[in-house]
């Protein structure tokens, strides 16, 4: 399967939870922590994530850079 | 150790570089973020970032020139779409689009609106239809809902009093001057893939100089509707595309009858 994850701003991050119900992984979910704003940040649960960028296109406040496992060549 | 594990990563989606590294202001889960969000990404895309002029509302969206890291103009209430036909006529090769919401556009704006479609103006319109005044504390928009409760109709919009929510889209995708016009949704990964396809092209049609595209982003308040993120976002699908179905309205080279029977 292949591999990817999130980097999320935590302090931009409002809590939203849009990108929690995005997620077709379920792997996002909001922290017990808050931020200096005050808000729970989302944040990964576990290690499902696809790189799909789904979270990252509904984050209305572009706070996800996504990451996904590079296409490995095939070994000659 | 993260960063060893980044490093075999490659960097599939990050915050467009048009967009400046201020905050939003605007309340969690709102729509604005991403409407910002998806037309920075087309700019970035397009290579136009110094040749693009936007042109910011009155409303919620009134700091958009803190955002975009483009030139913008700030223009008064309702009349951004007269602002912009000004800076393109001066300045024609530039891509000029106004950002409005429905408060902006609708309302007080409504003759800029539909005069400035009418004249055929080469810009790009981006309405964000959130069917209520956010940035004033929730009152009564022209495209809220028959029934939907707000700070001024607090039992309901009540159609033999106040009228029917205005659908200014169809309204001017009638007139020979709008060249593209399109509802798009900000509430999905999918919707939100379909607006960027539609912005881009949108954008891509000015360089053709054949009349005003005009793109209506039907959007979520969770502050001005009094209910989290995820609620809003149903509600969108249950109450707002009954009213206002998602699809090409008016495209170039097809049937310029206005179709409402798409979903």
């Amino acid at each position: 399967m292949i591999k990817g994850t999130v980097l999320i701003a935590t302090d931009i991050c409002k809590g939203c939870e849009l990108c929690v119900a995005a997620c077709p992984q379920h792997c996002l979910t909001l922290s017990k922590q808050i931020n200096t704003k005050g808000y729970r940040f989302a944040e990964l649960k576990n290690e499902e994530c696809t790189g799909c960028v789904n979270c990252a296109l509904v984050c209305p406040d572009a706070a996800i850079t996504v990451y996904r496992q590079a296409k490995i060549k095939k070994a000659v | 150790m993260e960063a060893n594990i980044l490093d075999n990563l490659e960097v599939v989606y990050q915050k467009p570089e048009t967009l400046t590294d201020t905050p939003f202001h605007y309340c969690p889960g709102c729509g604005h973020g991403v409407a910002h969000r998806v037309i920075m990404e087309v700019v970035e895309e397009l290579g136009i970032q110094d040749q693009t002029i936007g042109v910011a509302p009155v409303g919620c969206s009134v700091f958009a020139y803190h955002y975009m890291n483009v030139d913008m103009q700030e223009a008064a209430h309702g009349r951004a779409s007269a602002a912009a036909t000004g800076i393109k006529r001066v300045l024609p090769d530039k891509y000029v689009f106004s950002y409005q919401g429905d408060g902006d556009l609708a309302a007080i704006g409504t003759a800029e609106t539909i005069h400035t479609v009418n004249r055929g103006e080469n810009i790009l319109m981006v309405f964000v239809n959130n069917a209520i005044y956010g940035m004033t504390g929730g009152q009564m928009a022209p495209t809220s809902l028959c029934g939907q409760v707000t700070s001024t109709s607090p039992y309901g919009r009540e159609a033999t009093q106040i009228g029917f929510p205005l659908k200014i889209t169809e309204l001017i995708a009638q007139l020979p001057g709008a060249y593209f016009v399109a509802r798009h949704a900000v509430h999905t990964p999918n919707a939100v893939r379909k607006l960027k396809k539609a912005l881009k092209s949108a954008f891509e049609y000015q360089k053709l100089n054949k009349g005003t595209c005009f793109i209506e982003i039907v959007s979520n308040c969770p502050s001005g509707w009094k209910m989290n993120p995820l609620d809003s976002q149903k509600w969108i699908e249950e109450n707002m595309f009954p009213m206002y179905p998602l699809g090409d309205i008016k495209v170039p080279g097809k049937s310029t009858t206005p179709s409402t029977e798409n979903n």
